[in-house]
């Protein structure tokens, strides 16, 4: 069986069943914090306790990008400084934690979603609204 | 993708098939097969890549490729940069060589750095994005119809949202535009149609909103035209007067003529700018937005236990967190290019008006089809014997256009003849074959036995179709008087829903 050559063609045809959308949790203010509460549709794909334990670790380094600091003050201090100029050579702090989860994300997808037949969307393409899961067709039932 | 493969290979004896998932990011390349595809067609589809910001939904204007994002009217922020460049200017040409040597060459010096950094927190706060909240995805924005209408029971359903923070009550709206519930301090700029988070104001003199993203830039600039504004104020009259004292006062105003529209410049401006900072410092002070202190959210006059619950408690930390804090980056992405989705939905959405949404729509329609077959099944037993016999297709005329029962059956109701094809106000059958096969079914019943169900309220565009009875159904024409139940199974007909509505009626017939 020509593996590589039906996997390619079934990546383009993996059909989306359902999309979940985990919404902000705003009881902290405007934090970046993401409700934790497990949606029904997972309950047959994945453990909860991993699940939740992904949202955790996703709003713990959210928290952490937003901290306000010693080292935010000092960033700030000396962006202001020097005009703001200093941002054209180095990253806000927020922007390096952003690259932390982007890479934790697809991280999780690699190992614990996609053999689930689930993907995590990085919430920063929702514009940091919500955090989108969606659940492929289960083909394994289909054959 | 070399990873999948290799993960796809150990999991061979897997029962699932997820392995193909691609996992990288919708920016990464897992578009390869499509990018492959493009040059191959090279009609239609051989646009350049557009980047998000050409197909931005909100009244922005964007300038350098998307760098620069400005409001739509910018008539305002030119006579802001016209005022402080006139100004500083007559004031470096004609004031500052004869301070510089007479008084001290560090005027200058501190004048032309208070210039620099005004004019770039100007254009900082002009040309930053404000914090705009993009709008919600249709996947994004059927979720939420479903949640709303699930909890409400009222109509309309409630689009309000209380969310409690710090022990204090905050009501989140359901923005209509942006198709979303608003995050708390987030507001949506009529003049920019966007959703702004932690909005302040729309600053005409600049151009564009104040938010979260360019508050303290916004705020940087009007303390520093501040102290540039009485900076030029105070030099140019000691000026005016140092002159006055060698050749006298009106010789003094002869030699140096800028000097005069100077101090009216800097007089009415220094009202209205120290004013504005003294009162943004208050507000940042007390962690608020020039919206909530206009609207009174968090004053004690709306109630005794009423208090900002985003003031951190010091005015300290009020300050550091507005103007030191951590800056968060641009959540809309105007430089990325557009992404054509790849994964196809189960159910496709299709055009049914603004809002069309994939497993509702789904569910509307197995809904309609059920009632319809029962309303259906109803209408016959309504109808009389005799003409059931004569006329097993003939259904006694359902009033009005009901859109609750009668809606979704239209294409047997007789009195609706014109809602499947021409886009009525219910149907959410997307088979339109079928719609137009029964159409033309009914119709040339109509025809036939000169019903008066013909009735005027018939839409222009059923009268072409129906005048010209469709092949298929002529043959049927000599049948009509006999009940013959079979002569209506059509069998160029491939719909389920019309061979079971059908049946329906064959059945009703035959008793």
């Amino acid at each position: 069986m020509a593996e590589t050559h039906s996997l390619q063609d079934m990546r383009q045809q993996a059909a989306i069943a359902a999309k979940v959308f985990l919404q902000r949790d705003y009881t902290n203010g405007t934090v970046c914090q993401f409700q934790t509460k497990f949606p029904s549709e997972l309950e047959t794909r994945i453990d909860k306790q991993q699940f939740e334990e992904t949202v955790r670790t996703l709003n713990n380094l959210y928290a952490e990008a937003e901290k306000l600091g010693s080292q935010s003050y000092i960033e700030g201090c000396l962006a202001c400084l020097t005009a703001y100029t200093i941002f054209l050579c180095m990253e806000t702090h927020y922007e390096k934690v952003l690259k932390k989860i982007a890479k934790y994300i697809q991280e999780q997808n690699d190992k614990i979603y996609a053999p689930r037949g689930l993907l995590l969307t990085d919430p920063i393409e929702r514009g940091l609204r919500v955090i989108e899961v969606t659940i492929f067709e289960d083909r394994s039932l289909t054959r | 993708m070399s990873q999948i493969h290799h993960a796809a290979l150990d999991q061979q004896q897997q029962p699932g098939q997820y392995n193909q998932i691609c996992t990288r990011s919708s920016s990464g390349s897992c578009a390869a097969p499509n990018d492959g595809s493009e040059p191959a067609c090279p009609g239609h589809r051989s646009r350049t890549p557009r980047r998000k910001w050409q197909v931005f939904p909100g009244r922005n204007r964007f300038y350098c490729g998307g760098r620069i994002m400005m409001a739509r009217q910018t008539g305002v922020f030119y006579l802001t940069l016209v005022l402080i460049l006139l100004t500083s200017g007559l004031f470096f040409t004609f004031d500052c060589p004869f301070l510089a040597s007479n008084l001290t060459p560090a005027i200058p010096a501190i004048g032309g750095i208070l210039f620099i950094f005004v004019m770039g927190m100007l254009f900082r706060a002009s040309f930053t994005d404000p914090g705009v909240l993009p709008r919600a995805t249709p996947d994004e924005a059927a979720d939420l119809e479903r949640q709303i209408d699930s909890t409400g029971c009222s109509r309309p359903p409630p689009r309000t949202k209380e969310v409690l923070i710090n022990g204090q009550t905050v009501k989140l709206k359901y923005c209509f535009t942006c198709k979303i519930f608003r995050p708390p301090r987030a507001s949506h700029c009529s003049l920019c149609d966007n959703c702004v988070e932690r909005f302040d104001h729309h600053c005409p003199w600049v151009g564009n909103c104040v938010g979260r993203r360019n508050y303290r830039f916004f705020y940087l600039f009007i303390l520093s035209l501040s102290f540039l504004t009485i900076f030029i104020f105070a030099f140019v009259i000691t000026h005016v007067i140092l002159r006055s004292n060698r050749t006298g006062f009106l010789s003094a105003l002869k030699d140096s003529p800028a000097s005069v529209l100077e101090v009216v410049v800097c007089f009415f401006s220094v009202w209205s700018i120290v004013g504005l900072s003294g009162f943004h410092t208050y507000l940042i002070s007390s962690n608020q937005t020039t919206n909530e202190d206009i609207k009174g959210s968090w004053s004690t006059k709306r109630g005794k236990d009423n208090y900002n619950p985003y003031s951190y408690g010091n005015i300290l930390t009020n300050c550091c967190a507005a103007l030191c804090g951590p800056l968060p980056p641009s959540l809309i992405d105007r430089r990325g290019m557009i992404q054509s989705d790849t994964p196809q939905t189960v159910s496709q959405t299709n055009g049914t008006g603004g809002g069309s949404y994939a497993s509702t729509q789904l569910r509307s329609h197995m809904c309609d089809q059920d009632q319809c077959i029962q309303s259906t099944k109803f209408v016959l037993q309504v109808a009389t014997t005799p003409l059931l016999h004569s006329d097993p297709v003939v259904l006694a005329p359902l009033p009005g256009k009901t859109t609750t029962l009668g809606g979704p059956c239209a294409y047997l109701a007789p009195s609706q003849p014109s809602l499947p094809s021409c886009g009525g106000d219910v149907l959410t059958l997307r088979d339109a074959a079928a719609d137009s096969h029964c159409h033309h079914h009914l119709h040339h019943h109509h025809l036939h036995h000169h019903h008066h169900f013909v009735s005027p309220e018939e839409t222009p565009c059923t009268t072409p179709q129906g005048a010209l009875p469709c092949p298929a159904h002529l043959h049927l024409h000599p049948h009509l008087s006999v009940p013959t139940p079979t002569a209506l199974y059509d069998p160029s007909s491939q719909d389920a829903l019309h061979e079971d509505s059908v049946r329906g009626l064959v059945k009703l017939s035959s008793v």
